[in-house]
């Protein structure tokens, strides 16, 4: 079979010879055209066959036509130039961005671009004189790079990317790196204080170098530091101790000591310390945040539906207007693979529409002039004609997001495993920094204010704040490179809390693309068989193509009559016999009662045959995945679909695993809360937007995809649809790395009493602290790096 | 005035012009896309050996 040489596909129909190269269709020996003839052929020298096929759909981008909306979605608007992110999903691989970068050399309109290849994005620069933004995207669709533009561009302002976090770690290390260098003469005149004498020349310049130190702490303690008071008094205000206060306390406390020990000259301070605890904590929270820039874990229907539809006015005219202004009553045209973004009414004879977004449900459905259509759809013939019933956010799947969930913060309101140790640690430093002042207060009392800073400085829990950022974030890097992909690190403690487990069924435990088909009634004969194949062959209905690739190898015929009765079955006819092939009711004549299941059922010359069943095919492991997990796990699903395969299911699953059936977004969401009022943490694995609901409240929402670049609804982590079956092993791993963050934890601790000892004694000088605390820190984070990655080892 | 006030201001502001550069790197969006450069830096050492022909290389590959 000949590959093309452009998109790399089979070529299956035709074959087009072209400049010594093969070409599986017009489109991709057009774009090679293009590419050849402007010098762009390079572009298949960096990566061989790393095109599209390119889909052009004459209107698509006539809404760019709108001044209204192209000025939200430009960057930046002038006569003469012009910048707009776009955002194109076939963005993989280094010919793509060659080629992008490169959009000049196809128009000089174009003055530069830029792209952005974890975001998929690229940034285009141009002269809208020569060149309009529709141009543009037609120009990007020629070859191949379709732009996605959807109604989220439209709503959302322009989000700058924080990056407060870089700057504080910058400071933080900047002042850190200075102060240890400023305090090196101290380390080095440690026998020789001023007292006794010591080095003249340092005794002489000792006050600008600590001065020189205060100076570079004072950013570092109002800037850098800020978030740890923040959170602090927001804690100690909602009558919590999280990890955050000893923090503070000891950030203070080291600022103020060693403020007043240069003041009243009694020593060099802490200074040191003081950024390095900083510094590092910054890192570790710096460390914590890995973001996939490819994926978004926050998308509501807004990522997927349209900006702009075609609005037919009364005199007949066409009009692009925004989807928000669409109102009831409204007649609009939704073109081939458009997404109907609006309850309403067909108009047009009739089309097929997938819903597999809303429902998961892969198989088109047929509808005629008159049904209703939901919102959420994808159009699959030809332009459709249809009358709006609702507006876009009171339609029957848009409505779901106006679920107060959807505002909820997951993460806020979570409890980390730092946060409920810092309490106990908090209780534990302060009673022992009382009981040791007390001690010195009658036994020394000039010491007693020596000894309680100390110990508050000393036992400032720098090492138990790294342990958990460190280990989650690399289980989070971890899981990434094993196809788990998770939003934070609070995901992988809840993780390792669940106790139930919920699954959705189809798209989930079952996969969206091969269907098992299974034939029961009489056998067929071989002219049967052959006349049954050769009828197929004319139709394009999706069960009829599935049927036909499934169906053995048949010598070709023609048919003598071909009818095609929509939405219901077809009928061919070869010499004296004729097959219907079609629904229950089309092929026997007769309303049969509804059988759940999808089937398509034949007749040769009006002798009822039999009926080929669709069976939804499992996921590999399946079975496996459920018997593990319900030793420790309660499982359960639910499905939005009907009650045809549970049988099968019974069998496949667990005894006693529940099913639930005909279950809609809202009761899916409802389920999960009851449960949860039931005192149970529940991860929910779901694939649709009609699960979204349900992935929002539950304490872990997962979910499937069987490409992560596409479609998933908002959820706490993404999992890869060909990893399915290790699902509870991660779930094992994220138990197993808070254990490692417990064993961090004690290894913490066991600096901290090195330190106390010599806190309480009275014997901190600021050289012990300086090394005691970058050493447990350093300690703790190689521990649990290390522990990570063996954990990461066994993953794979 | 003792030389040791001419080396501090001296490693002071030479810390300070680093960290000025830091801060002016991150407000260029240097960090905000770490792949692409990477990528984007081997295409231009090949095209120099094929761009003897064409010699269009006007502002190819800008930084914004």
């Amino acid at each position: 079979m000949e590959k093309c040489y452009h998109c790399g596909d089979s070529c299956l129909q035709v074959t087009i010879d072209f400049d010594e190269k093969k070409f599986c269709c017009n489109g991709c020996k057009t774009v090679y055209e293009i590419f050849s003839t402007n010098n762009l052929s390079y572009y298949y020298d960096i990566e061989s066959s790393a095109g599209a096929t390119p889909k052009i759909v004459e209107g698509k981008y006539d809404f760019l036509e709108n001044s209204e909306i192209t000025d939200k979605l430009l960057e930046f608007k002038d006569t003469s130039i012009q910048i707009i992110n776009l955002y194109i999903p076939h963005i993989h691989c280094s010919s793509c961005i060659w080629v992008l970068e490169n959009l000049n050399k196809l128009n000089s309109g174009i003055t530069n671009s830029q792209v952005d290849f974890p975001k998929k994005m690229v940034r285009i620069t141009y002269n809208p004189k020569t060149i309009s933004l529709k141009a543009i995207a037609m120009l990007l669709s020629r070859i191949g790079y379709e732009p996605t533009i959807s109604l989220e561009d439209y709503t959302t302002t322009k989000k700058s990317t924080n990056n407060t976090l870089l700057y504080k770690l910058g400071v933080a290390g900047f002042a850190f790196g200075n102060v240890m260098f400023l305090s090196f003469p101290e380390y080095f005149d440690l026998a020789s204080s001023a007292q006794n004498g010591g080095e003249f020349w340092l005794n002489k310049y000792q006050d600008i170098f600590r001065w020189i130190m205060f100076t570079f702490s004072l950013p570092v303690v109002f800037y850098a530091a800020q978030d740890y008071f923040i959170s602090a008094y927001k804690g100690i205000r909602s009558r919590l101790l999280n990890i955050d206060v000893p923090i503070a306390l000891g950030i203070l406390v080291l600022f103020l000591r060693s403020t007043i020990e240069i003041i009243l000259k009694w020593g060099p301070g802490f200074f040191d310390s003081l950024t390095g605890l900083v510094f590092f904590l910054l890192l570790g929270k710096f460390f914590q945040q890995k973001t996939y820039s490819f994926l978004s874990f926050e998308r509501d229907y807004k990522s997927y539906f349209p900006i702009a539809v075609t609005r037919i006015l009364k005199n007949g005219k066409e009009e692009n207007t925004q989807v928000y202004n669409i109102k009831r009553g409204d007649k609009i045209l939704i073109r081939n693979e458009e997404l109907i973004p609006v309850d309403g009414i067909l108009l047009s004879k009739h089309t097929q529409i997938d819903y597999s977004f809303v429902t998961g449900e892969s198989e088109p459905v047929t509808k005629v002039s008159g049904d209703k259509v939901f919102a959420g759809g994808k159009q699959l013939n030809s332009a459709i004609e249809m009358e709006a019933l609702k507006s876009v956010s009171q339609s029957y799947l848009t409505q779901l997001w106006s679920n107060s969930i959807f505002k909820h913060n997951k993460s806020s309101a979570f409890q980390s495993i730092t946060d409920s140790i810092g309490k106990r640690f908090t209780v534990g430093v302060l009673s022992i920094a009382f009981l040791a002042t007390i001690f010195w207060f009658f036994y020394n009392p000039s010491m007693a204010l020596n000894v309680f800073t100390a110990v508050l400085i000393i036992a400032c829990p720098c090492a138990i704040a790294l342990a958990s950022p460190f280990t989650l974030g690399n289980m989070l890097r971890i899981f990434g490179k094993n196809k788990f992909y998770l939003k934070d690190t609070y995901t992988i403690e809840q993780l390792a809390k669940i106790d139930t487990a919920i699954f959705d069924k189809t798209g989930t435990i079952t996969t969206a693309k091969k269907n098992t088909i299974t034939y029961e009634g009489y056998t067929l004969t071989k002219e049967e068989e052959s006349l049954l194949k050769n009828t197929l062959r004319s139709s394009n209905h999706p069960l009829s193509r599935s049927l036909y690739n499934m169906l053995l190898e048949q010598n070709i015929v023609t048919l003598d009559e071909y009818e095609e009765h929509l939405g219901k079955g077809i009928i061919g006819t070869k010499k004296n016999a004729t097959i219907k092939i079609g629904s229950a009711s089309f092929v026997k004549n007769a309303s049969t009662k509804e059988v759940n299941n999808t089937a398509v059922h034949i007749s040769s010359n009006n002798n009822y045959k039999g009926k080929f069943v669709f069976k939804n095919e499992y996921r590999k492991g399946v079975s496996k995945l459920f018997k593990t997990m319900s030793n420790t796990l309660q499982l359960a699903i639910l499905s939005g679909d009907n009650a045809g395969e549970k049988n099968r299911l019974e069998k496949l699953l667990p005894k006693l695993t529940p099913l639930f059936f005909n279950q809609k977004p809202e009761d899916k969401l409802e389920f999960i809360r009851s449960l949860q009022d039931q005192g149970k943490t529940v991860m929910m694995v779901g694939d649709g937007l009609n699960d979204a609901g349900a992935l929002a409240q539950s304490n872990v929402g997962i979910a499937i995809s069987e490409n992560v670049n596409v479609f998933s609804p908002a959820c706490d982590g993404i999992l890869d649809a060909t990893k399915f079956q290790e699902l509870y092993t991660y779930i094992l791993a994220s138990k197993k790395a808070i254990k490692i963050i417990k064993w961090s934890f004690l290894l913490s601790l066991f600096y901290n009493i090195i330190g106390l000892y010599f806190a309480i004694t009275g014997q901190l000088e600021p050289v012990i602290a300086a090394i005691l605390m970058p050493l447990s820190s350093i300690s703790v984070v190689a521990f649990t790096t290390i522990a990570t990655n063996l954990l990461g080892e066994k993953l794979r | 005035m003792s030389v040791i006030y001419v080396l501090l201001t001296i490693s002071i502001i030479v810390a300070i012009l680093f960290f000025a550069a830091f801060i002016f790197s991150v407000k260029n969006g240097q960090y905000e896309d770490s792949y692409t450069p990477s990528v984007r830096m081997l295409f231009e050492d090949e095209l120099v050996a094929k761009a003897t022909k064409e010699k269009d290389t006007t502002n190819k590959y800008p930084t914004k």
